[in-house]
Parts: structure tokens; sequence; C-alpha cells
């Protein structure tokens, strides 16, 4: 879908988004390495080194350091990275896609859908192990996503950001009630449930990112070959359909692109709200709205935002951490209201 | 709405319109609230005879009945009733203010910051602050009154606008959330089993002196609400109408969002936030009223009825002791559902 000579003023607009794209991809590095170094114990880049090469001999605090290094901060590292692709590309993915301006991963309900599959699943099948209700969280996101999703583009709902602040709202309301009466009857689901909730990449290890990577890679595919149309669908439904697009795949592809990216992010971390709200809207002002730019920038601003996040919290109430999750909706839920009151956002 | 004419009416510089139906209805459910009141305070570990309860509350029952009565189960009755009330006409408030069908102060971030306070206040007491009856209502009022104001005050941009509030409401709520999750995985899982059935909102085990405050406070609020509600009317029509019409609409909506405010967070503070009462009651009473905007008495009535009645259904046919709040969840989140499908496909139409 070359559009190559159509606009004079994109002539240098290319060169100067791959700059900018390369810019981030670096800033990421810079984050992931510093994600590596920040901790509870801190330690100098070169410890790092070391502990990533592995092989410790005999020495006590080698081997100390490369237990931190591999077992604790790797993961974490990569985890975050994983997730914040994730988030960010489905967050605009899904904004593209409903032509809402507060499509959000976290707002549409998907996250207290994995709350109450994973309450569930502890309660009924006494399940412990992350490895086993990540399958449970995953269901439980698809589900809420694609319950609200469906609900709020019902006639003409699609396009307006109350009807979609609503719907999610009143799901989330739902099942976080539901799942609160769970959780009241088994002080066990309860106990999983209330760190489950607060969203974090801490803890986790290679098995779950494993499988989380696998349909966050997926996912990404189906989202950039879906890029192209998504450009064309915002045309306007007619005039796509006009220019030979397929609308009801481009849809589809969408929809289950976004299905995978979110669930599987949510199903590793628990719930984070707000960012891929907030990435899309930044990568939107930087790159205009041509979603073959956006999408890319969106996914690596999501992975330097989720980790500058977790590095954030493991900062501000040391020697204790603070969620990831949480972190991300203490900044982002100020940054929509922002977003509100400048006016970004209008009634359809 | 019905087309024919309805009489007008005028007392002493005082005037409305006559309408049968709309008075009829509330009479109905003025009954039915009681019936189920009467019913609810009738069932428990051994029922007694409805005639028996009847008897004992016009002073005229046995002994052992009248203990049971008025000291065990009249409170958590009235405690529901009142709550429900206050709830109703709280969300009718914010609907017609929102002009939205769907804003109620679970969305504008009233519930989530009362929940985040009283969290607070239990994870922060080790618990101790679950037994006495100032402390926890009081600091979940505080915490949803703060929010409240917080929300129209980031709302405000040259006037308040529904659209704004609703969506401001939603971020406030969440930043709310993420605190009460942060508060509950820094507590004890004692305190979080404590805090937990709190918030999912509950009558269990309430006294006189709650009964008291609540009502008070409820009476005081209802009848300032119904005093400036004369002028909410022309709102309706738009800021345009009523500012031709002599209705200083920046002030009028600012009392009625806090008295709104206020209703909600006393709710909140006696029961917990129970979901869904405060949006669900305006609408259905709307409906029933054949009313095109959320009735104020109407509402807290059928408030009062859900609420009771939902407690009812929760001791009598859900398992172990469930909290209200369980049941009004699975009550109002489909209804929530059905609002929304219909809103989109009439705009559709």
């Amino acid at each position: 879908m070359e559009q190559r000579g159509l606009d004079p003023a994109q002539a240098g607009a290319r060169p100067r988004r791959l700059a900018g794209l390369v810019l981030l991809v670096g800033l990421l590095a810079a984050v992931a390495v510093l994600s590596l170094v920040v901790g509870a114990r801190a330690l100098s880049p070169a410890e790092v080194w070391q502990g990533l090469l592995g092989d410790p001999g005999t020495d006590q605090r080698l081997t100390e350091i490369t237990l931190i290094v591999q077992t604790l901060r790797v993961p974490r590292t990569v985890l975050a990275i994983v997730a914040g692709v994730a988030l960010g590309v489905a967050g605009a993915l899904i904004q593209g896609h409903t032509r809402n301006p507060i499509a959000d991963t976290g707002l549409l309900g998907v996250n207290s859908g994995a709350s109450f599959a994973v309450v569930l699943a502890v309660y009924l099948f006494g399940l412990q192990n992350p490895l086993q209700y990540l399958w449970f969280a995953f269901a439980g996101a698809a589900a809420a996503g694609v319950l609200v999703f469906g609900l709020s583009s019902l006639g003409r709902g699609s396009g307006n950001p109350l009807t979609l602040a609503l719907a999610g709202q009143g799901v989330t309301i739902f099942l976080a009630a539901m799942t609160t009466a769970v959780a009241l009857s088994d002080k066990q689901s309860l106990d999983v449930l209330r760190f489950w909730n607060a969203g974090s990449v801490q803890g986790v290890g290679f098995d779950v990112i494993g499988i989380a990577a696998v349909f966050v890679g997926a996912g990404l595919v189906l989202a950039l070959l879906n890029l192209p149309t998504i450009n064309l669908l915002n045309l306007g439904d007619d005039v796509a359909r006009g220019l030979g697009v397929n609308i009801v795949a481009g849809r589809t592809v969408g929809v289950v692109a976004v299905t995978l990216l979110a669930g599987a992010a949510t199903a590793a971390c628990g719930p984070i709200a707000f960012l891929g709200l907030m990435v899309a809207h930044v990568a939107r002002w930087m790159t205009g709205p041509d979603y073959r730019w956006l999408v890319p920038y969106a996914g690596v601003l999501g992975a330097v935002v989720l980790l500058a996040g977790d590095i954030a919290g493991r900062l501000v109430v040391r020697p204790a951490e603070l969620q990831a999750g949480i972190v991300i909706a203490l900044i982002g839920a100020p940054f929509f209201a922002a977003l509100v009151w400048l006016g970004k956002f209008r009634q359809a | 709405m019905s087309t024919q004419m309805h009489p007008g009416v005028r007392v002493a510089g005082w005037s409305w319109v006559w309408r049968p139906w709309i008075v009829l209805v509330t009479v109905v459910l003025a009954a039915l609230t009681f019936l189920v009141f009467c019913v609810s305070i009738s069932v428990g570990d051994f029922t007694i005879e409805l005639s028996a309860v009847f008897r004992t509350l016009i002073g005229q029952g046995e002994r052992v009945d009248e203990f049971v009565i008025m000291d065990l189960r009249m409170p958590r009755a009235l405690v529901g009733l009142i709550v429900g009330v206050a709830l109703g006409i709280s969300g009718a408030l914010t609907q017609s203010i929102a002009r939205n069908p769907l804003a109620s102060p679970d969305v504008l971030g009233i519930t989530g910051g009362a929940s985040a306070t009283a969290v607070f206040v239990v994870t922060a007491s080790g618990g101790a602050a679950v037994s006495s009856t100032i402390g926890l209502p009081a600091a979940a009022l505080t915490g949803g009154l703060l929010t409240g104001l917080l929300v129209y005050f980031l709302a405000w941009r040259r006037g308040i606008d529904g659209f704004r509030l609703i969506l401001i409401g939603v971020s406030v709520s969440a930043v709310m959330q993420a605190l009460t999750t942060w508060l509950l995985v820094l507590a004890d899982i004692r305190d979080v089993a404590r805090a937990q059935s709190w918030l999912v909102g509950s009558l269990d085990s309430r006294s006189w002196t709650e009964v008291w405050t609540t009502l008070w406070i409820t009476l005081a609020l209802v009848a300032v609400v119904l005093v400036i509600a004369f002028q909410l009317q022309p709102m309706h029509f738009g800021d345009d109408v009523a500012a031709g019409l002599g209705v200083r609409y920046t002030a009028v909506r600012a009392v009625l969002l806090l008295c709104a405010v206020l209703l909600a967070g006393v709710a909140v503070s006696a029961a917990g936030p129970v979901p869904f009462v405060a949006l669900v009651a305006p609408q259905i009473t709307m409906r029933l009223l054949r009313s095109p905007v959320p009735p104020l008495i109407a509402s807290g009535l059928f408030g009062a009825l859900l609420l009771i009645g939902s407690d009812l259904i929760a001791r009598i046919v859900l398992p172990n002791d469930m909290p209200v709040g369980v049941v009004t969840a699975i009550i109002g989140g489909p209804f929530l559902v059905y609002l929304l499908v219909r809103a989109n496909l009439k705009r559709a139409a």
C-alpha cells in the first residue's frame, strides 16, 4: 500500500519517522540496561555483565549476582518488554478499529475479566501455579474484551467515547463484585487475587513468559498485516469498500490481534490499565494518523513506559516495591484526565 | 409521555401539574417497599409471622418477637431502606445533571474514593476500625466527599459538562482502584478479608446508632434536594432555556451535585459500595412512571425496594451469607448491558 509521491509533505516524513523509531529503540535498550542495574540490591553494569555471562566459578559474591541477574532481573525485564510492546500495539490497534480515542484494554474490562477467571480457577480447581491459571486469565480477558467491544460497537455506538467508557466501567463493576463474592468464600483465592490484581512483571518465570511471547508474536504478525487495512478503514466503510477492502475480514483480523496481544500480556502480568491508551496518543502525536508508523511507535513506547514504570516502582518505596500496574495507573489516569480536559475527546 | 392534558393545581404560590399515573405508581411503590421491608424482618434464623411483624411495628407484639424484631432485625432493614433511598435519589440527580442515563456515583468516582479511604483505615488500624461504629463510616464519607469534589473541580472548565464529568470520573475511579489494590497488597491477609467484605457492600450487623446517623443526614439532604429540585426541571431543556426561565443553572447544578455526592457518601459509609443501585433505580422508575427524566422521590423508593429486596434474596437464596452487593451486581450488570444496547440501537434507527 505505497503512497509515495502522493503528498509533498510526506516526502521528508519517511526518513524522519524511521530515525524517530530507531531513537526510540535506542531509548528502550537504555531503559532495559537500567532495569538490569536498578533494584533492591544495586549492581554496577560490570557486575550485571558478569552475571549475564554466567559461570560464576566458586566466587560466593559472583554466584549471588548471577542468581539475581538471571532469575530476577532478566525475566522481569524481558516480560516488561514483551507485555509493553503487546499492550502498546493493542492500544493503538483498538483505537484505530473503534475510531474511539479512549479505547484501552484496561477500560475495556479485559483486566476484570482476567481477574474473575483467575479467581474462579483458583477456587474451583485449586490451581496454584501461574503457569496453570495463565490459560484462564487469557480466556477471561478475551471474553470480557470481546463482550465490551461488541456491546459498544452495536448500532451507532462505535466511535462514541462515552459508550465505550460506560460499557467498560459497567462490566468492570459487575465482574469485580462477582470476583469479590468468590474471593470471600475462599481465603486462598483472595490471597492469590490481591497480588495478581496489582499487575506486576516481577516473579514470573521464563516458562510463563515463553507462552505469552508466542501469543504476542502471533498477535504482532496479525497486527502488522492489518496496518494498511486500518488506514483504509479509517476513510470510512464505504470508501474502504470501494477501494476493494474486505471490511469484515479486516475488522476480524484486528480484533483477533488485539485479543491475542492484550490477553497474553494480561495473563502474564495481571491487569495493567491505561498503558495502551497513553502510548497510542503519544505515538499519534509523534507520527500523525498513518497507522503503519503509529502502531510500531506505540509498541516500542509501550515497552519503554512499562519498563520505566517497573523501575520507578522499585525505587519509590525502597526496599519494598510498587507494582508496575499500579505505577502505570497512577501516571496514566491523570494523563487521561488531562486529555479530557484539553478537549481531545469528542462526543460522537 | 402521554399527550393528554393534565390539569394544573395551584396552592398558595406553589403550582404543579396533577398527574394521576405518577401518584399511583409512587404510592404502589411505597406500599411494595413497606411489604418487602416487613418480609425482610420476618425472615431469619427463625421465621416470625407477617401478622406478628405488623403487630410489633404498631407496638402490640409479644415480648419475644419485640426483642428479635426491634433489637436484631430492624436496624438491618432500616439501614437498607435508608441507603436504598439515598442511592436512588443520588443516582437520579447525577443522571439528570450529566444528562446521561449511565452516570452514577460508581462511575463518578465517589464510591471509589470512599472505598480507598475505608480500606486505608481498615489496613492501617489493623482491623480495629471495623468494629468501631464511627471510624470507618466517617472515613468512607470523607473519602467519598473529597473524591466527589475533586472530580467536580477537575471537570470544571467554564462550567460543568456531563460528558467531561463522566470521563474525569472514570479516570479518578481508576486512580482510586489502583490505590485500593496497592493497600490490599501491603495489608495482612485477615485485614484484606475484612476490607474485601466491606468492599462489596453489606448490611450485616447494623446497630441503632448507625440507623439514626444515617437517617438524619439523609433526611436533611433529601429536604434540601426537594426544595431545589423545583429548579431542576427547566434544566432538562438545556442551559439556555433554563437561564431564560430564570434558573441560575451553575449554582443549582453545583448544589444538587454536592447533595448527590453527599447522599452517595452517606450510603457508602453505612453499607459499603453497593454496586448499581444508583444506576438501575432511576432508570427503571423512569420507565414505570413513563417520565422523560429520572424522577426523584420514586427513584428513592425504588432504590429502597431494590436494596432490601436484594438483601432478602442474598439471605434466602444464596449460600453462606453473601453480601447484598453481589445480588445488586447480578441484577445491575445485565440491566446496564440492556440500557447500552437499547441506546445504541435507537441511535442507529
